[in-house]
């Protein structure tokens, strides 16, 4: 037996003798590190990696099937998902890992703001880090486009909108996203190459870099409130604490991290078990167009966000403000890189990690439901509740089939069943008069398109009978000036109702 | 990397032969400027190589968005009933042999007399998602953002900054002609207003459109 050893022995000082890798690897991977930070909450680097692993590796099997061309994108995913054993799984694996991917990415991002690491001698460490945030949100939306169905073929449509309002070379820039006049074989072919040769080789390479800084300053140390970073010093103590309380990073530190990732990979694999591949939805043909186009869950806020910018400002916003995160993101260790790092005593970045995460939260929250979308087959579906129906004039119950027939209901929710883009009708005559709802009704206003085209005079007043008597048992809403005219003329009301208005256009 | 090279020639490697440290700084300066002159040289094949490269891969951005496209037929004229706005579709002109479905184009067409129409994309000015017609409220609706537009195709509500898009048209005999090339973005076509795109045929045989944009402009 021990001539067994020695021959193994013996084999490996020939292999290392000529590559000259495992032991200089072998010290990088057991360097001593500060015992502080041996700690569950840094081992979400690692993780990011081994997800990054698993992306590459089920990346190139899905590869071996799926077909990276507008005319057959399509069927090859029905394939994988239906004809080829486990490519179902496979799919899944890639499609959760995805989203794991980025959620481990941005934790680590927090947790490396919240704790000061990036603060001296690590700023370019947090710069390389956000390269890879973006170039892991670039695979998250190239990726997308990868599962070629209708909602990458908006959303390349999305994308190409945005493109377009950069100004002088919009256009330019919208053929050079789409590889072409329109999306379609090229647009596809360039996103495959994007998503499996060009990010992925800038995402290997700037993790190595990453991981590489990691080791030569060595993984940050615990924070204390009050132990300020400073360039004159912080380097000796670094190494100071590193001689006093080093433990090897492997085994004493890594094992946590190995722990971490293996319950990681685990969750992928279950979510990727039970709740299986990411679509494909719908076939992309653009000339179906009941449809309801919805990004990837990382970008449901962007969705949200631009549903809610006005007008004026949305280009420059959409323009300028991802260069400012950006920039921003890239100059925090350069303006911050001493100082404090306890985030007990940086109340300033606490408030920033809850404004953004909260912000963020609430956006993906709303865009789950898109309540400023019109619910395009309310006007059929949604009933109207039966208590509003009950001891109306026909005329009133008239007007309520206008109202479905106009399709209001698309916009504005009857018990709670509707559009939400406008506001409940349930007890719009509480709130406006009758007055109010005519002129909204007729000429639009706010949100509102105007209807005075698509309804005649006889539709309109039905309509507004029937609004009238939804004022949700509150008292209705009155003009106080009426009750004025009304006492300058000393008669009593004959109805509250007014003149059907002059100003009803025709119909053309 | 030289003095390995230069290993046979020398004598010895070893320091009782070396050349004076004088001779050794003019062997490395002269090979120095030697180095320095490859970079530039690799800097020079670089360029030269790179530049095809470039246009390569710039190619699709280099060309002339207002010339792609072409007229093409979407059907006869019979098949919009005066007063309607009716979805068609056809295959795009500028199609390439791999894109399958994706070459096809959905238009909602709205005819209204007898000769006269309107094409609109339907990709919203907002973002481009894709329109539908409700004959009834007599709008145009987007299922993403909420955008509205009336049935001439200019803004009613919500996010976008202008109209619908609109192809050019013209009749030919009893069939409905419309340009289309381009996908419509606020970049690709802006045809709404009245400056007209750059056009290859003659504008002479083509029943204008133009009116019929832009009037309904809100204030």
């Amino acid at each position: 037996m021990a001539s067994m050893k020695q021959r193994v022995l013996a084999a490996y000082e020939w292999l290392e003798h000529r590559l000259g890798l495992i032991k200089p690897l072998s010290e990088a991977a057991a360097h001593p590190t500060p015992e502080n930070n041996a700690s569950w909450w840094y081992v979400f680097g690692s993780a990011a990696t081994v997800l990054l692993i698993l992306q590459v590796v089920t990346g190139i099997l899905l590869a071996l099937v799926y077909s990276p061309s507008a005319n057959e994108a399509w069927t090859s995913l029905g394939i994988l998902n239906h004809s080829i054993p486990l490519g179902w799984y496979l799919r899944a694996l890639h499609g959760w890992g995805s989203d794991f991917m980025i959620a481990i990415v941005l934790i680590h991002m927090v947790q490396a703001f919240l704790f000061g690491a990036y603060k001296f001698p690590r700023e370019l460490t947090w710069m390389i880090g956000v390269g890879l945030l973006l170039l892991t949100l670039g695979m998250a939306f190239t990726g997308q486009v990868m599962r070629f169905d209708q909602d990458a073929y908006w959303g390349l449509g999305i994308g190409a909108s945005i493109m377009s309002r950069v100004p002088f070379i919009g256009a330019p820039l919208v053929h050079l996203l789409l590889g072409g006049p329109i999306i379609g074989g090229a647009t596809v072919s360039r996103f495959f190459t994007l998503h499996v040769f060009v990010i992925p080789g800038l995402l290997l390479a700037f993790a190595f870099v990453h991981i590489f800084m990691t080791l030569k300053h060595g993984v940050s140390d615990w924070p204390m409130p009050g132990r300020l970073v400073s360039k004159a010093t912080y380097e000796r103590e670094y190494r100071e604490l590193t001689a006093k309380t080093g433990i090897p990073f492997v085994p004493d530190a890594a094992w946590k991290d190995a722990v971490f990732a293996a319950a990681i990979i685990l969750a992928v694999m279950a979510c990727a078990f039970y709740f299986g591949p990411f679509g494909p939805t719908g076939t992309p043909d653009p000339t179906i167009i009941q449809t309801v186009p919805k990004p990837d869950f990382a970008f449901l806020w962007i969705y949200a966000l631009l549903a809610f910018l006005p007008t004026s400002v949305e280009t420059p916003f959409m323009l300028i403000m991802p260069v400012l995160v950006i920039v921003a993101m890239l100059l925090l260790p350069v303006f911050a890189g001493e100082g404090e790092r306890h985030w007990a005593r940086r109340p300033v970045a606490v408030l920033m990690v809850s404004v953004i995460a909260l912000t963020l939260g609430i956006f993906t929250r709303l865009a789950t439901y898109t309540p400023w979308s019109p619910i395009m087959d309310a006007w059929t579906s949604a009933p109207v509740p039966a208590k509003y129906l009950h001891n109306r004039t026909p005329l009133e119950r008239q007007g309520a089939l206008v109202l479905q027939d106009k399709q209001c209901r698309n916009c504005h929710s009857l018990g709670n069943v509707g559009g939400q883009r406008g506001p409940a009708l349930d007890a719009i005559a509480s709130r406006m008069t009758e007055d109010q709802i005519i002129r909204q009704v007729l000429q639009g206003g706010g949100n509102m398109p105007a209807y005075g085209n698509a309804l005649n005079p006889a539709e309109t007043k039905a309509l507004i009978r029937f609004l009238m008597t939804l004022n949700g048992n509150l008292t209705p809403a009155v003009d106080s000036s009426r009750e004025l005219t009304h006492a300058e003329q000393t008669q009593p009301p004959q109805t509250t109702q007014p003149p059907m208005p002059a100003s009803a256009p025709k119909t053309p | 990397m030289s003095e390995l090279l230069n290993h046979p020639d020398e004598p010895s490697q070893s320091g009782i032969d070396a050349p004076l440290p004088d001779a050794k700084a003019a062997l490395h300066s002269r090979r120095a400027f030697l180095f320095k002159l490859s970079v530039m040289l690799n800097a020079a094949v670089g360029a030269v190589l790179a530049v095809p490269l470039v246009g390569y891969l710039l190619g699709p951005a280099l060309k002339k968005g207002s010339n792609t496209g072409s007229w093409i037929v979407l059907g006869g004229i019979n098949d919009f009933p005066v007063g309607e706005t009716r979805l068609a579709d056809f295959r795009s002109p500028v199609a390439s042999f791999d894109d399958g479905d994706t070459a096809k184009v959905a238009c909602w067409v709205r005819r209204i007399s007898d000769r006269q129409f309107q094409v609109f994309a339907v990709n919203c000015a907002h973002l481009g998602c894709p329109v539908r017609w409700f004959a009834q409220s007599k709008l145009f609706l987007c299922p993403c953002h909420g955008g509205a537009y009336y049935e001439d195709g200019s803004r009613a509500s919500g996010p976008p900054e202008r109209g619908l898009f609109e192809y050019r048209y013209r009749l030919d005999g009893d069939s409905l002609v419309i340009h289309a090339g381009d996908m419509p973005t606020l970049a690709t076509q802006a045809s709404c207003k009245q400056k007209p795109l750059i056009q290859i045929d003659p504008a002479g045989n083509e029943t204008a459109s133009a009116p019929a944009r832009s009037r309904r402009w809100p204030a």
